[in-house]
């Protein structure tokens, strides 16, 4: 299925699952050395270095990170007819305008906080006399993605900083600096922009992801820390994790779920994205030694052995960036999604055709183990090119799903039965 | 310095005129960027050839104050967004910059030609450096400028749309920094 042309200058058989794997992930350079004949031979990348593990080959070359547009699309612009939901749901755009929109929560009044990657904001989606308009909550901030509410407070993430906004949306004209409430983060840039959510132990998770696509790091990074509201008694609560970027718990019985990155340049297939579920705390869910629950790394997993580690309860294909996830609480859709989980794709760049770019549903056993996977809003995806990249999903007080597009800078609003004025 | 003063002069007068075509309003722009794409201002880039997505993305940066540099911000600051589209996509119809006359010390050409591939700067920027999308050209980039960008990527002093260059720099060290600068600034 793969051809490369370039021998990998070491090959390593790490536990031959896949056989797809054993090509030129190891090929930490280029195979044939520049062409020009005085050239010397390019030295091999330096440790921690985004680059390892690319083959060097022409169809590798074509992929880099996608970037989205940086001002948002018109909202006659937006993608709307190109979205597919199942029978009997609808779909409408909830708000748009809002640069790079990413995380959602939702206040106790309505007001839906959006945090952002690419630029400096934090968003209000405020709903007034049935009307919604945008607000800019705050700016000037670093890479504030994270975004969590609770008992009127907002909290926001940014790439190393943790702050809150007491009684936000008394305040949503005129909203006050956030205050910083923790700081104890690295302030890596590769994976240091953070998703946040309140646990049903009333306290705030924070991850710290691994500095670089596939590295060995110190004992700051690669995990999931909680810590109380005002940011005192951090503790790490699971391990291994390389880079989270959505979790939320079952509400049977109250485990954590947390999406995790694979990593890229193993090979087109795999490592798959993790659904992972924290049954105690301290776990560690492998990375960077251990991928997908069944493949060791082939650089870095010597002497490592993927039975330590807690396997993923679901995967979620490769390279496809699994992201937002919500238990569906609500009670507008048909019981079959009771309790399921939507997981926002955001889609891959790692990859020659790509793959993810949707939502989909995941279904549990009773004990908690994946039953099933399934396509839910696709469409995303048009000729290998985004027209629009889901991030968050986010379960709204009356039912409906809200998911939010970084691409064009909108959030849309799912709903089930027949369509009714939307507005409440 | 004086020059860009000159130019910020010049961009108050010419941005208010209003109802001037795309070419005209660009005059400002070349005071520093230089004539027909090609730079002749220290530390101040060529914007010929550049990516459209690139440079809309860096307009959007400077009017944003997410990539701080006064005169730019200055001049961007007022700008719509179908300001930034108009100039973003005229910059990208400029010819791109020419390399320098003299074709440079072949073992230094030698040294950045090997850290480029070791760094492999091809994967995003292309093989022959023209870039694609939202990663910018750089083949024949002014040499200050290159070495001047990618220090202050490393150091994150200035941040990137995203992560990556960041990411790419942290283990890239300052005499490389120079010896990379040397080769694409030169590449033919």
């Amino acid at each position: 299925m793969m051809s490369y042309s370039t021998a990998p200058r070491r090959l390593l058989l790490a536990g031959a699952l896949f056989g797809a794997f054993t090509f030129a992930a190891a090929a930490q350079q280029p195979a044939s050395p520049p062409a020009a004949g005085a050239t010397p031979a390019a030295a091999p990348l330096p440790p921690g270095s985004p680059l390892i593990g690319r083959p060097d080959s022409e169809a590798a070359a074509k992929l880099a990170p996608v970037a989205p547009p940086p001002i948002p699309a018109a909202p006659d612009k937006l993608p709307l007819a190109k979205l597919k939901l199942p029978p009997g749901f609808n779909l409408e755009v909830y708000a748009a305008g809002m640069a790079n929109a990413r995380s959602l929560a939702e206040g106790d009044k309505g007001t839906v906080f959006v945090g952002s990657r690419l630029v400096d904001k934090v968003y209000g989606i405020v709903n007034k006399d049935g009307k919604r308009s945008v607000k800019v909550i705050a700016s000037g901030l670093y890479r504030p993605n994270g975004v969590a509410f609770k008992n009127g407070t907002l909290y926001i993430a940014e790439l190393s900083k943790v702050s809150k906004i007491d009684k936000i949306e008394d305040n949503l004209d005129s909203p006050p600096k956030p205050t910083m409430i923790y700081d104890n983060l690295p302030k890596d840039e590769a994976h240091g922009w953070k998703f946040i959510a309140i646990g049903p132990d009333n306290k705030l998770y924070v991850p710290v992801g691994q500095p670089g696509n596939n590295v060995l790091h110190d004992d700051a990074h690669g995990q999931i820390r909680r810590m109380n509201l005002d940011g005192t008694g951090a503790e790490v609560y699971a391990l291994g994790v390389r880079n989270s970027v959505g979790f939320d718990w079952n509400p049977e019985n109250k485990q954590m779920y947390f999406t995790d990155n694979g990593r890229d340049w193993l090979s087109e297939s795999v490592p798959e994205d993790e659904l992972n579920r924290v049954t105690k705390m301290g776990e560690d869910f492998g990375a960077p030694y251990c991928w997908q629950g069944n493949i060791i790394d082939q650089e870095l997993g010597w002497g490592k052995n993927c039975k330590d580690y807690t396997a993923p309860v679901g995967l979620m294909g490769p390279h496809t960036a699994a992201l937002g996830m919500r238990f569906y609480t609500g009670n507008m859709f048909p019981k079959s999604y009771k309790n399921a989980i939507f997981i926002a794709r955001h889609g891959s760049w790692n990859k020659s055709k790509k793959e993810g770019g949707d939502v989909v549903v995941v279904k549990l056993n009773k004990d908690g183990t994946v039953k099933s996977m399934e396509p839910f809003m696709t469409g995303f995806l048009e000729d290998n090119k985004y027209v629009g990249r889901p991030v968050d999903v986010m379960v709204a007080k009356d039912g409906s799903l809200l998911v939010s597009d970084d691409w064009n800078g909108a959030v849309y609003r799912i709903t089930y039965g027949k369509p009714k004025v939307a507005a409440q | 310095m004086r020059k860009i003063i000159t130019a910020l002069a010049f961009a108050s007068i010419a941005f208010s005129a209003g109802a001037e075509t795309i070419e005209e309003r660009a005059v400002t722009c070349f005071a520093c960027h230089g004539e027909h794409g090609q730079s002749e201002t220290e530390n101040t880039p060529s914007l010929g050839g550049q990516q459209a997505p690139y440079a809309l993305i860096q307009l959007f940066m400077f009017r944003e104050k997410l990539r701080t540099f006064e005169p730019m911000n200055e001049t961007a600051k007022s700008f719509t967004d179908d300001d930034l589209r108009a100039f973003s996509d005229f910059i990208a119809t400029l010819p791109k910059p020419a390399p320098p006359a003299d074709a440079g010390d072949p073992a230094r050409m030698a040294r950045g030609q090997a850290l480029a591939h070791q760094y492999l700067c091809n994967n995003c920027h292309n093989p022959d450096f023209s870039g694609k999308e939202n990663v910018p050209r750089i083949a024949n980039q002014r040499e200050d400028y290159l070495a001047k960008t990618l220090a202050e990527y490393k150091d994150n002093s200035r941040h990137g749309y995203d992560g990556t260059m960041a990411d790419v720099m942290g283990s890239v060290t300052k005499e490389q920094i120079a010896d990379l600068a040397y080769y694409i600034a030169r590449f033919r």
